[in-house]
This record gives structure tokens, sequence and C-alpha cells, in this order.
């Protein structure tokens, strides 16, 4: 009996070892992807690179493979307007694309029509790309999705946005809204989203966790109160700890609507 | 007495025409169920057009509710059942094994020894066939559509299944119970042949059950689009991931079988009443220990290739696993691998106390055991963590500047190849601690042997520090090539060396059951973390199927289809390692009392049968 509690002990103290392991790193649960049913007619300029840049980083998993861990080009690294002049121009190209806009959605929809050096598929000699169709399994994005995306890809490094807003007649045949990720609309709807309000007294909100926002616009310029969100450690108030967090998820468009939102925070209102 | 002692050559024959034979039977097996589906394909039209459905999209009101999350229920039975059928197919492996060395040495230890690992096997089936059945009517029940879908793709093959495991159970059962009937002369060879069966079967058993898993992951033999079955049974069977996972599943259960019963042994060790039966469990554990090592030092290759063709598959389903939220998990698996080899070479480094002779090599023992710690350490060296904004001010990025670079994969490679082969060294001077070379050549072979190590110890470092830092990705994958090709290189070479060296070699005494307690520890560290890992690995190839029951054909859609945190992961996993342990002990129990046999009652002890009053 010694001996068989002795062996237990042992066992099960081996076993809460590994599950403590388990308990110490860090706590991330991964959603699937939810559909939602997006109001199309309401859609802006940006509010549909937003829309974009959202699904870029989720649903459509092409930050899975292009960052700069070099599995696949860094797309957020360099101009990709002007590569994708680059690439067309290219005689290895074999697409038919004839603008930047038609070689972007090309790209997603047959990615062997150009693979960059280095990056095709082990043994093809870069004449395959490793990279899924993003309108297929597992990705699926539908066509307005796509076209979000060519969007952002377009806006993000200054140039115009050549994909024309979706129509919700034309876009539906069966009338029915697209299924795309849900928007947030507004500033306030934005704030809830990031929890703003749970360390600082803002809206309804009397928290003192972190600073009041209900004047910053009085005592903050928008450059100020943009890095503040971007770089939270960048600069901070004596009175307070460096508690706020980073929003890498945070998108430019709830970027832009917090920004404007807080920048009329003068203290009046309250 | 044998009476066939004359003709080796013979024998040999015979036994190696009916592995041919097995082989043929398993060929045939997989063809004629092929054949058969394709005939039935093409000659009943209704049969056809019920194959072109297309896959059920259940939404999550079509998912039965029982109150309690139905992913849960069956993680837990599913990882039962696994973890009892790698056992009881992973043991007659090494029984053979043991027993057919037994067989040529004349030594009686080795067919006592293989036929009590048997008695585990045994009990260890029927409980295996319980959780079978549990989980095979839990699934049904709680996910009908995928069972249907799965039905449909696989067919009359479950049948097929179904009849290889009455084969199997027969065969188990004559295997054991034949034992003593069978045990010497031309009826050995029989049961040398009931062995050779039982595992075909078993191995069959084992890749058939194998093709749903790999089917669910990277689905062959449908049509993408829509998921409707289009292909044959063989065309389903034999997805890309198929054959990678049969051998990593193989590999694996022969090294888990044999860290169990060491655990059985050491526990047998432990309650030992005198020195021979400490001697005796003392070998049976080392001998467990030896096939349990052995079995593991390949495993690294088979997970690579498996990987590798997983990204070849699909190249976000890799990255999601070793690169997106799942590549935490990969942080517990180096702990409980070095756990592993932690336990393996602390049993060898003890277990060579056995023999004066060990202590020629004793010196070494810190040297690899610092390689041991310091691999131990860059594996665990994550590549990042979730900072806070102060420390990531403090730390001036997003990785730390010295330890960043030791969390990427370039590193871990380099550490868990110098494990390997570190492990492997221990190994070698445990083989070598009760034996002095005689052979003529010996300061060559030992030289030879040296200068392997060095060229091999010096490649895999290079190869990872060059390609690894100093080239792109693509490089940095093909350089791990190089990593276990020297590894590979080192093993076969100090197998192939020593083997050579041995021949006419001073056998030094080996004192069994001179070891320490402490070390039979070791011999259970062995399997609680080879079981951990296995449900742990397990957990992760089947989440990167992510919100897919069937990966980009049939959605998941049920109230589950989310990845959990580490902690409910860990949490699982536990539950299922301490249910485990428990029925393990059960049978280990049931393995001690078949061999109890009560004594008599004396008559004048027992009033009833002395005509007194009860």
């Amino acid at each position: 009996m010694n001996v068989l509690v002795k062996v237990l002990s042992f066992s099960v103290a081996l076993i809460l070892i590994f599950t403590g392991v388990a308990y110490v790193l860090p706590q991330m649960e991964g959603a699937a992807p939810e559909e939602t049913v997006v109001d199309v007619g309401e859609l802006t300029i940006e509010s549909f690179v937003a829309m974009g840049e959202e699904l870029y980083q989720g649903k459509g998993n092409c930050a899975l493979c292009h960052n700069d861990l070099g599995r696949a080009p860094d797309l957020l690294a360099f101009d990709v307007t002007r590569a994708s002049r680059e690439r067309m121009a290219d005689p290895r190209y074999q697409g038919a694309a004839s603008d930047v806009e038609g070689y972007l959605r090309e790209s997603m929809l047959q990615p062997s029509m150009y693979v960059v050096e280095g990056f095709g598929t082990k043994g093809s000699g870069d004449a395959e790309s490793p990279m899924p169709a993003v309108d297929k399994p597992p990705i699926q994005l539908s066509e307005l999705a796509i076209g979000a995306i060519i969007a952002y890809l377009q806006d993000k490094d200054g140039n115009p946005v050549t994909v024309a807003l979706p129509d919700a007649a034309a876009g539906n045949d069966d009338g029915a809204a697209p299924a795309l990720p849900a928007l947030v609309q507004s500033a306030e709807a934005a704030m809830a989203k990031y929890g703003c309000a749970a360390c600082h007294a803002i809206l309804q909100s009397a928290a003192t966790l972190g600073p009041g926002l209900n004047d910053i616009g009085s005592r903050q310029s928008i450059e100020q109160i943009r890095d503040s969100i971007v770089n939270p450690a960048a600069v901070i108030d004596e009175d307070y700890l460096v508690m706020m967090p980073e929003f890498p998820n945070m998108t430019l468009g709830e970027l832009k609507m917090i920004v404007g939102f807080l920048a009329k925070q003068s203290g009046d209102q309250s | 007495m044998r009476s066939d002692s004359r003709y080796p050559s013979q024998r040999a024959g015979r036994f190696l025409l009916l592995a041919l034979m097995v082989l043929v039977i398993d060929l045939s097996l997989a063809q004629a169920t092929a054949a058969e589906q394709l005939t039935a394909g093409a000659e009943n039209v209704e049969v056809a057009a019920a194959s072109l459905l297309p896959a059920p999209n259940p939404q999550r009101a079509d998912y039965p509710n029982i109150g309690v999350s139905s992913r849960n229920l069956v993680w837990i039975i599913a990882q039962m059942h696994l973890f009892f059928g790698a056992l009881v197919l992973a043991v007659p492996i090494f029984v053979l094994v043991i027993e057919i060395i037994g067989f040529r040495t004349s030594d009686d230890r080795y067919d006592d020894m293989a036929h009590e690992f048997m008695k585990i096997s045994l009990t260890a089936y029927a409980i295996t066939a319980l959780f079978g059945g549990t989980l095979a009517l839990s699934l049904f029940l709680l996910y009908p559509h995928l069972m249907t879908y799965l039905m449909r793709a696989f067919g009359s093959q479950v049948l097929v299944y179904a009849a290889l495991f009455f084969l199997e159970s027969m065969l188990l059962y004559i295997y054991y119970y034949g034992w003593n009937a069978l045990r010497y002369g031309n009826r050995k060879w029989l049961h040398l042949t009931l062995g050779l069966l039982l595992n075909a079967v078993g191995t069959t058993l084992l890749v058939v059950a194998n093709s749903w898993t790999t089917f669910m992951m990277a689905p062959s033999g449908v049509d993408p689009a829509t998921g409707a079955v289009i292909g044959n049974i063989w065309e389903v069977m034999k997805g890309p991931l198929w054959n990678p996972l049969n051998l990593h599943r193989f590999i694996a259960n022969v090294a888990f079988g044999g860290a169990v019963v060491g655990a059985y042994a050491a526990f047998k060790f432990l309650s030992a009443k005198n020195p021979e039966e400490k001697a005796h469990y003392d070998w049976m554990g080392y001998s467990s220990n030896f096939i349990s090592i052995l079995a593991f030092l390949p495993l690294p290759f088979a997970g690579y290739w498996l990987m590798a063709e997983i990204y070849a598959y699909s190249q976000q389903m890799g990255i999601l696993a070793m690169g997106g939220i799942l590549a935490w998990l990969f942080v517990i698996q180096a702990v409980l691998i070095c756990t592993i080899l932690l336990a393996g070479n602390y049993y060898l480094w003890t277990g060579m106390g056995r023999s004066e002779g060990a202590e020629r090599y004793r010196w070494a023992i810190k040297y690899i055991a610092t390689v041991l710690i310091l691999g131990f350490l860059v594996w665990v060296t994550p590549h990042n963590i979730i900072y806070t904004a102060a420390e990531i001010t403090r730390l001036g990025g997003g990785n730390h500047p010295v330890l960043g670079p030791l969390g990427i994969m370039p590193a871990k490679n380099i550490a868990v190849f110098l494990m390997l082969i570190c492990t492997f060294l221990s190994f070698q001077l445990y083989r070598r601690a009760d034996k002095v070379i005689t052979v003529s050549w010996q300061n060559w072979g030992n030289a030879l042997m040296a200068s392997i190590y060095a060229v091999a110890i010096a490649n895999i470092i290079f190869a990872g520090v060059y390609y690894g830092y100093f080239t792109n990705t693509v490089y940095k994958v093909g350089s791990s090539v190089i990593q276990v090709m020297s590894t590979v290189f080192v093993i076969v070479s100090g197998v192939v060396l020593d083997t050579l060296m041995f021949k006419g070699a001073k056998t030094l005494h080996v004192t069994w059951g001179k070891v320490s307690s402490r070390s039979q520890y070791a011999l259970f560290a062995l399997p609680i973390a080879f079981t951990w890992l296995m449900a742990l690995m397990g957990y992760v190839r089947t989440s990167i199927r992510t919100h897919w029951h069937v990966y980009t054909v049939m959605p998941d859609n049920s109230p589950d289809n989310f990845i959990p945190t580490l902690q409910t992961v860990g949490n699982m996993v536990t539950l299922a390692t301490l249910l485990f342990l428990s029925f393990l002990l059960f049978i280990f129990w049931i393995a001690n009392l078949s061999g109890t046999r009560q004594l008599p009652i004396a008559a004048d002890n027992n009033p009833a049968l002395a005509g007194g009053k009860a």
C-alpha cells in the first residue's frame, strides 16, 4: 500500500506540473468566423476599407502568412499598388489583368498566375503558389469581401481606391444582403468594443484607473490622442500606472472614429 | 528439447513465407474493398446517385444537446479508446520480438517476460473494445450528420473493420492462452506465426481507423466544392496524410506501450519481497525502457514528415499549428518531451551501476546532462509572449533581444537534435558498460565513432545557424533535412559499429536488482509524460481543422466549434490522463490477482467445516 501511495503521489504531482504549464501560458480562444449581415447601402469608402482591413486580419487569414516571418511576402511592408504594376510587367506573369485592381483580384483567386521568387510550393520552381484560392473553402470570401480587401491594400499605401462601392441591388441577385463581418458603425460602439470605459471616465463611465477623457479634446491635439491609442506606453501621465494595452486588431476606421470623437470632448458635455 | 534444430534455414524460410502470406492478405483486403466499391458504383445507379449527395451542413439547432458539452464528452471517450488502443496494438509487437529473442537464445526468461506482458494487453483489450463501442454510440448520438457523411464515404469498409476486430480477438486469445501449449519445437513456430498474424491484423486495424481521422483532416475522393463522395474507397482512404500518420502512430504506439509495461515492471520492482523478484522486475523494466527509448528516438522524424505533409496539403493548416493560436501548445510539448528524455537518460545512468564496467564512462554523464538541460531551456523559450505596454517599452520591441532568436524553430531544431544524439550516446554507453571490447581494431573503431559524433554535431549546429538565421524561410525548412540525416546517421552507424565491435567481447557481470528505487520513478515519469503528450498532440492534430468537421467540405456549426483556451485543454488532457492511470492500476491489479491463489482453509480454523456454529 505504501508503494501504491508513493507511486500515485508521484504520478499525480507530475500530471499537475504539466497542467500548471498550460495555466501559465497565454490564454486565447479561437472563435469560428461569424457570418453577420451588413447593410451594403450604408457603406462608405472609409468603412469599406476598414472592412477590408478587418477581413485581412481576421476571416481572410491573410496575415497568417503575409507577415514578417517570411512565409509569404509581407504586404504591409511595401507599396502593394506599385509592386502589382511591376509584377504585371514581369515576363513570368501569366495572368490576364491589366490594372492593379484586376491583378490583386486575380492574385487572390488564382495565386499561381505570378509567384514571387522564393515563395513557391516546394519543388515547383516558383511556378505554383501554396496560397489557397480565397473564394474556395476553407476561407470562402465573398466577392464583396475580396473587393474590400483590395480597397484596403490600395488605401494602406495612400493610393486611390479603384474598387467601386458595392451596390446593394447589383451585388445580390437574390436580393439578400451579403454575409460580411459586422462593422462598428460609431465611435461609441468602437469604444465599447475595446472597453475604453472600463478604465477611463468617458460616456457614462466614471472610472478612474486611467485619465478621464471627457475633456481630452481640450488638453490634447488630434495627433497626441492618436499616438496615445497607437502606442499607449509612449507618454504616461505621472499620476497613473502603465496599464493600457495595445490594440493590434483595431482597424483604421475604428481608430479614426475614436480619435475624432475624443477630439471633440472638451468637457462641456459633462 | 527442440526437435527440429538441425534445419534452421528451412525454419526461417517457412517463417518468411508466412510473413509474406500475411502481407498479401493485407493488401488483398484493401484491394478487394476498393474493387467492391468500384463495382457497386458502376452497376448500381441508385447507389451512384446517393453517393453524389453533398456533404451535410447542419445548423446549430440540429446538434443534439444532452446537457453537457458534446465535444468534451467525445474528447474524453475517444482519448481513452486511443490510449488503450495504442497499448493493445503496441504490446504484441514487442512481445513477438521478445519471444523471437527468447527462442533464438533458448532463454526462458524472455519467453516468461513476453507472456507476462501479454497478460496486461489482454485486460486492456477488453477495455479498448468497451471504450470503442461507447465512442461509436456517442458519435452517432451527438454528431449524427457527421457520422452519416462518414458512413457514406467509407461504406462497407467499416464492416471490414468490425470483421478484423473479431479476427484480432480470436488471435489474441489463442496467442495468449496457447502460450504454454505451444512453447517448444515446431509448436513454437506455430505460436510465432500466430503472433505475426495478430500483429498484421492489429496493424491493419490501426491503418483502417487512421483513414477516418486523416479523411477528416484532408479529405480525398470527394468533390471539393460540394463534398459529394466521388471516389472509390481506396481513393477516400488514401489521403495525403494517411501514410505519415500511420507511421507516426505505429512508432509512437510502440514507445508508449514500452513505457506502460515499464511502469508495470517498476511497480512490481518496488513491491518485490525478495532479491529474485527484484532482479526479475529490474530486468523487465530495463527491457521495457530499452524498447520505449529505441522507438522514441525515430519518432521526431516521423513527426517531421507528418508536419511537412500537413504544410504541403495546406500551408494555412500548418501555420495555424506551428505559428498560430495552437503554437503555444508546442511549449508544453517541449516540457513533456524533455521530461521523457531526462527520465530515459536518468534511468540509463543509474542503471549503469549494475555493472562495474560502467565506471569507465561515468565522466561523460555530466556533459550529457548539461547538453540536455541547455537543450530543454532553448526548446521551452517562446518566440514572444503577451507583454504589458511597460514591458514592451523596457524590451524595446516585441521580442527579447537575447532570448528572441532562441524562440524560433532553427534554435529549437538544434536543441532537439542534440538532445536526441545525447540520448543515443547514453544508450550506447549503457550498452558498452558491461562489455570489454576485444577486437584488434577497437581504437580505430572508437575514433571513427567519435568522429561521426563530432561531424554530426557540427553539421546540426552549422545547418541550424546558417540556414536558420542567414537565409530565408524556404531554406530554414530545408536545413532540418540535413539535421535529420546527421542524427539518423549517428544512430545507425552507432548500432552497426557496436555490433561489429562487440564480436568476441568479454561480458562483465551484471547484477540485476542492484539499482536504486529512485530510478524506478523515472519509469513512471515516462508513461505519464507519454500519455499527456499523446493526448495533447492528438488535440493539436484534430484542432487544426478549426471549425470544420471534415476540412473544407463539412463545416462544424456545433456550439463547440471554437478552439478552447490552453487551461481548458490542460484540464481535459489531465482528466484523460488521470482516468487512464486509474484504469491502468486496475489492469495491474487484475494482472496480479490472476497469479494469486488462496491457500486452503484449515478445518480447525473454520467452524462451519469443523461442524461448529459459523
